[in-house]
């Protein structure tokens, strides 16, 4: 499984080009070090996401005479610095395996000068309304509910504590990321 | 033996890297420790100063029956004995017979006649405004201080005064200064007994301070031990690292002990009352004492401490105390008290000075003391477990003594078996004190006496010119002594079989109505008057006998019959009792013959003694000093005395036994102090907790007074109950009259009370600090 | 529109010595809500509650209960408002060892000048409540850890306050206790209409809660939430 699922190298690409424009190959390397550790991504999905976002009008391309597709310079466009925002606002469906996800969206609030504690508090809200509602179904539900609950609970904890964690390590990782 | 070294070592090491706490408690061992040795040893030091003392009184005794040589010079001399307010001021009369007659220690020549030569002690009482009563009193001639060797301590008040007056007649003759022999009688058992007591009680509270102290922390220290039994020590391990680290608390507070030690030799010497001042020099240990000290107080810390942690588990994961559910035992007991009563028995069915007698006595007495303190934690918990009601202060307080009284009860048993013993003291004391007390004489008319054995001629005439210039010093009257002896030529004798020195003198008294009123329970007394005074149980010598008065130009009075005039006991004398109270009327003294002056018939008597009554002004503040300083103007010979019984030596006593006491309760104040502070320490977080949901400070400052106070009443109750026993049992060892000493009782009660409201308020601080909202921080 | 907040704490400013506790730090209490106060060790989520019940008094800002500034009162009108107002549940270490838990339970009561018969009376209906009757006559220290922290609530709940202050109340006790404790206490709350501020790091616990604010660096980061 992809450490970075569906949309997500989507709207990674898009953080990355915040930056400024860049080549294909750049943003497959940029990725790599931050995202891919042991997952590198696939020249052809680099290109078929570049290409969907450019057919939603996220990224333009400023063409360089006489290039090959390696030779093509992708800028993000408003509509794309936007479409980030609101991605890195809307927190994640709790649900597990999530920090992947999790990570990417503080890695790049980090880089794109967004407040990565915000992402996380929202998050940990979400999950918080979350494990009220299975609290609540627990406490008042029968053996079977219980266990079910329990181990949803358990799972969202662990979210949570991550959570903490680099939210409380959070200045060492800004360091890092905006090295 | 080496990992016993190291364990101990290792205890040492961790003392002193316990941190803050680890200081403090390094510190109260050390202090405790420093304060009990230096009791120790001050009180090992005692028999070096009083033989010091003794030494140099012996050195400047005077031996009276001293065999005299021809070649050497002599040196004629007579004790002088004055009081001042209520110090003694004793000196002596010097009066060389030739040059190079002996010096006393301390002095570097012979004072001239009219010349004083003073000790420091009394050169400043003098210069005082104090001491301006006392100018004079043996002229104003001071030529000369004495040196240390010839006083038996720097506030004695002594002097020498140079003569020209004394014969071989009314002196001694000398030609050393020392030798007199010190009476080697057998002790005093009531003093031994006294002695003993004091001992107990003395040193008991030390004892039960030191050990209070060492317990200082120990929560803390066992947490750091179950620490390092997770690193693996053993059991025995553990106790020895404790040991170590006890032991680096006593080391250090021995430390503490000698330097303390060293204060108290360089200032106790002055504190003490003049005329048992001490030098510096002279306040060392006896050194068996000093090395006892120094060696049993560490093993008895190191004791301690084991016996302590034998009452907690330390286990790896933390400390459990043992036994603290467990209930005290009753029927063991009361055996040592019971034990201590029968071997007390001799003190009530009589008590002479054998050995056995000795050992019983004091047995009894430890095992009463001991007794005490044994049944003592039983009583407190049996009491604090009926205790119920009251508020919440109250409840805090009685909970916590139900759940732990042990802290509480090892301080407060040293008040029980102190307070017991001193008022046991007290209780004699003043039993003693009632027995001379009983002795009123009557002070309506006058209110001191001086008494002259040495009247030379018109005597009564010139003390009563002299005295009457005294300052305060009212009105004068004089009473003339002499003894007479029966009319050898009358029939029979007079009263034949009369005194105890028999051979039929008796002695007869002349002085006006208001004079001879000292004397006797007159009735109805006109001049011309002649009283027999007979106490109980004496023959009264018959009317009409004859006796031979000295003729007033007798020159000697004391050995003949010479050209004596008679002098017939007229028939209308009044047998009366004599006064009340005083030592004739126990018993054993002679009849005597009252006279008034008109009764004599004009015969002047050649008296063997004068006694100057001085009525004295109430209003002039030292009109007594006043009188004694111009009687000592006369000759200094004289003794000047109140006619009320002095009880000031007992006074004394008592008021150094109240002292005691109070010290010994600071002490045991000192103790519940550290319980009590240790204990709020322990609870921080608890009394945080308290405070958060609103507990006033002044219901957590009344548990800590309910906790101090509850103990400290029941111990005291204990006290005073052995302790009036104990004085009933001594008063009727003495033989005096029993009395409960309401006083002592009332003063000791109302100290012991003082201390507690003390300690608690010393402990309210750190309350404070304790209850300060910060502390809920710590978690 | 949301009512009146019961306890408020606008801008605490705290420092101890050179330790910045809190720092601009706001929060607001409804009346019968479960808040969680969330957030790393040193945060100042302690230090927060400890100012909101009137323990320790800010630096700067203002503390209003009911309309009433906290910050204003002398300390023996605080330590009245926490008699009769407050409740509080620690981690740990907050019964008197001495006293039987039906005592301790009863304190707070006595402490307000109940007499002791009608202080033991509400002290046990509570720890039946709290499903801890049978260590009533016990002492702190022969019940178990769950059983000490229901008689700590039951004793936070006993005197009705409108406002419970728990801090880390499970910190001490596993999984199965701490929530036992917790359903306890937060049904308890409820049926009281008590507020409860709770502070913990632990995500289960802040679940029992209505809303959370998170403290971090001695400040609040409150988001909206909807009501």
């Amino acid at each position: 499984m992809c450490i970075v699922l569906g949309m997500s190298v989507g709207h990674a690409l898009l953080g990355l080009l915040e930056g400024g424009p860049r080549h294909g190959y750049d943003l497959k390397r940029s990725y790599d070090e931050r995202f891919g550790q042991d997952r590198p991504l696939a020249y052809g999905q680099v290109y078929s996401t570049l290409a969907r976002l450019l057919r939603n009008g996220l990224v333009e391309v400023e063409s360089e005479p006489g290039a090959g597709p390696e030779r093509k310079k992708y800028a993000i466009t408003d509509a794309g610095v936007s479409d980030v925002a609101g991605w890195l606002a809307q927190p994640e469906k709790p649900e597990p395996y999530l920090q992947s996800t999790l990570y990417t969206k503080v890695v790049l609030a980090l880089l794109t000068g967004h407040d990565a504690a915000d992402v996380l508090d929202a998050q940990r809200a979400e999950h918080l309304r979350l494990m009220r509602e299975l609290t609540r179904r627990r406490d008042g539900g029968d053996l079977a509910d219980q266990l079910i609950c329990d181990h949803a609970l358990f799972h969202l904890e662990a979210d949570l504590r991550w959570l903490e964690v680099t939210a409380a390590r959070i200045q060492q990782l800004a360091a890092q990321v905006r090295a | 033996m080496t990992r016993w070294a190291a364990d101990l070592a290792l205890g040492m090491r961790l003392s002193v890297g316990g941190g803050r706490s680890g200081w403090a408690r390094l510190t109260m061992i050390a202090v405790g420790v420093g304060l009990g040795v230096t009791m120790l040893v001050v009180a090992a030091s005692i028999p070096a100063v009083l033989e010091a003392r003794a030494d140099r009184a012996a050195d400047r005794s005077v031996e009276s029956q001293q065999p005299l040589s021809l070649s050497s010079p002599t040196l004629l001399t007579t004790e002088i004995r004055s009081v001042f307010h209520d110090q003694a001021v004793n000196g002596r009369m010097l009066q060389p017979e030739g040059d190079g007659a002996p010096l006393p220690p301390g002095v570097s020549r012979q004072p001239a006649p009219g010349e004083v030569i003073v000790s420091p002690a009394l050169d400043r009482l003098l210069a005082s405004d104090d001491g301006a009563a006392l100018q004079g009193r043996w002229g104003d001639r001071v030529v000369g201080t004495i040196g240390e060797e010839g006083l038996a301590g720097p506030g004695e008040l002594t002097f020498y005064l140079g003569t020209d007056r004394l014969t071989a007649g009314t002196a001694n003759r000398i030609q050393s200064f020392g030798g007199a022999e010190t009476y080697e009688e057998g002790v005093d058992v009531v003093l031994m007994l006294l002695a003993l007591v004091g001992m107990v009680v003395l040193l008991l509270p030390v004892a039960i301070f030191v050990s209070t102290a060492v317990r200082f922390g120990s929560e803390n220290r066992d947490r750091r031990l179950a620490a390092l039994r997770l690193v693996g020590a053993d059991v025995g391990m553990t106790r020895r690292i404790a040991a170590g680290e006890t032991l680096a608390g006593t080391l250090l507070g021995l430390a503490v002990g000698a330097v303390l030690y060293v204060v108290a030799g360089q200032v106790a010497g002055y504190v003490v009352p003049g005329n048992m001042s001490f030098y510096p020099g002279d306040f060392r240990p006896l050194p068996t004492l000093a090395v006892l000290v120094v060696v049993l107080v560490p093993v008895t810390t190191v004791l301690v401490t084991l016996s302590a942690l034998r009452q907690v588990l330390v286990e790896p994961l933390g400390v459990v105390r043992r036994g603290s559910e467990r209930r005290r035992r009753f029927w063991w007991r009361p055996v040592f008290p019971v034990l201590g009563v029968a071997l007390l028995h001799p003190l009530v069915t009589g008590l002479d000075d054998s050995l056995g007698n000795q050992v019983m006595i004091v047995a009894g007495l430890v095992f009463l003391l001991v007794g005490v303190a044994l049944i003592l934690p039983w009583l407190v918990e049996a009491a604090v477990r009926r205790l119920h009601g009251g508020g919440v202060a109250w409840d805090l307080a009685v909970r916590r003594l139900q759940l732990d009284s042990e802290t509480a009860v090892r301080a407060v048993s040293g008040i029980a078996v102190s307070v017991a013993g001193l008022i046991a003291l007290q209780g004699l004391v003043g039993a003693i004190g009632a027995l001379s007390a009983e002795s009123q004489a009557d002070t309506s008319r006058f209110q001191a006496s001086v008494l002259d054995i040495y009247p030379g001629a018109e005597a009564d005439e010139v003390w009563v010119r002299e005295l009457s210039q005294a300052e305060g010093v009212e009105a004068v009257g004089t009473l003339t002594s002499v003894w007479v002896w029966p009319d050898p030529g009358a029939e029979g004798g007079a009263g034949a079989g009369d005194g105890p020195a028999s051979g039929g003198e008796i002695l007869v008294e002349s002085g006006t109505c208001e004079v001879l009123a000292q004397e006797a329970q007159l009735g109805a007394c006109a001049d011309g008057d002649t009283f027999v005074v007979a106490p109980d149980g004496t023959a009264v010598p018959a009317a009409g006998s004859s006796y031979v008065l000295a003729d007033g130009s007798g020159e000697g009075t004391g050995d003949g019959t010479g050209d004596g005039t008679l002098w017939t006991l007229p028939a209308s004398a009044e047998t009366v009792a004599p006064p009340k109270g005083g030592v004739a009327a126990m018993g054993g003294a002679p009849a005597r013959i009252l006279v008034t002056p008109a009764a004599l018939g004009g015969i002047k008597l050649e008296p063997e003694s004068v006694t100057a009554y001085a009525a004295l002004d109430p209003a002039v503040p030292d009109a007594l000093e006043h009188l004694r300083t111009a009687a000592g103007e006369v000759d200094p010979r004289a003794y000047a005395s109140p006619i009320a019984q002095s009880t000031a030596a007992l006074g004394d006593i008592r008021q150094v036994l109240l002292v005691g006491t109070v010290a010994l309760l600071v002490m045991i104040g000192a103790s519940m102090l550290v319980n009590v502070i240790e204990q709020l320490r322990e609870r921080r977080q608890l009394l945080a907790v308290l405070v958060a949901f609103g507990t006033r400070r002044r219901t957590l400052s009344g548990s800590v007074l309910f906790q101090v106070a509850i103990p400290v009443v029941l111990g005291l109750a204990l006290a005073v109950l052995t302790g009036s026993g104990l004085a009933l049992a001594l008063q009727t060892a003495v033989e005096a009259p029993l009395t409960f000493d309401w006083a002592g009782v009332g003063a000791t009660s109302g100290a012991a009370a003082l201390v507690v409201l003390l300690t608690t308020a010393a402990g309210l601080p750190l309350l404070w600090h304790l209850t300060r909202p910060g502390n809920l921080r710590n978690e | 529109m949301a009512p009146e907040p019961l306890l408020t704490a606008e801008n605490l400013h705290l420092s101890f010595g050179t330790a910045t506790a809190l720092d601009s730090a706001s929060v607001e209490v409804h009346a019968g809500e479960v808040l969680a106060l969330m957030g790393p060790s040193g945060s100042g989520k302690s230090t927060l509650l400890h100012c909101l019940a009137g323990i320790l008094h800010p630096d700067q800002g203002r503390v209003t209960y009911a309309g009433r500034d906290l910050t204003a009162m002398h300390d023996d009108e605080r330590s009245a408002l926490r008699r009769s107002e407050f409740g509080f549940v620690f981690q740990f270490g907050q019964l008197v060892p001495e006293l039987t838990c039906l005592e301790n339970v009863a304190l707070p009561l006595r402490l307000g000048g109940a007499s002791r018969r009608a202080a033991q009376r509400s002290a046990a209906a509570w720890l039946e409540r709290l499903e801890v009757s049978d260590v009533a006559h016990k002492r702190p220290g022969q019940a178990s850890g769950g059983q000490e922290q229901r008689v700590a609530v039951a004793r936070a709940l006993v005197t009705r306050p409108r406002v419970v202050f728990a801090d880390e109340p499970t910190g001490a006790l596993d999984t199965l206790n701490g929530e036992r404790v917790m359903q306890l206490f937060v049904a308890a709350a409820r049926e009281t209409a008590a507020a409860v501020v709770l502070v913990t790091h632990e995500p289960r616990v802040a679940a029992y809660s209505d809303h959370e604010a998170v403290v971090r660096d001695g400040r609040v980061r409150t988001r909206e939430y909807a009501r």
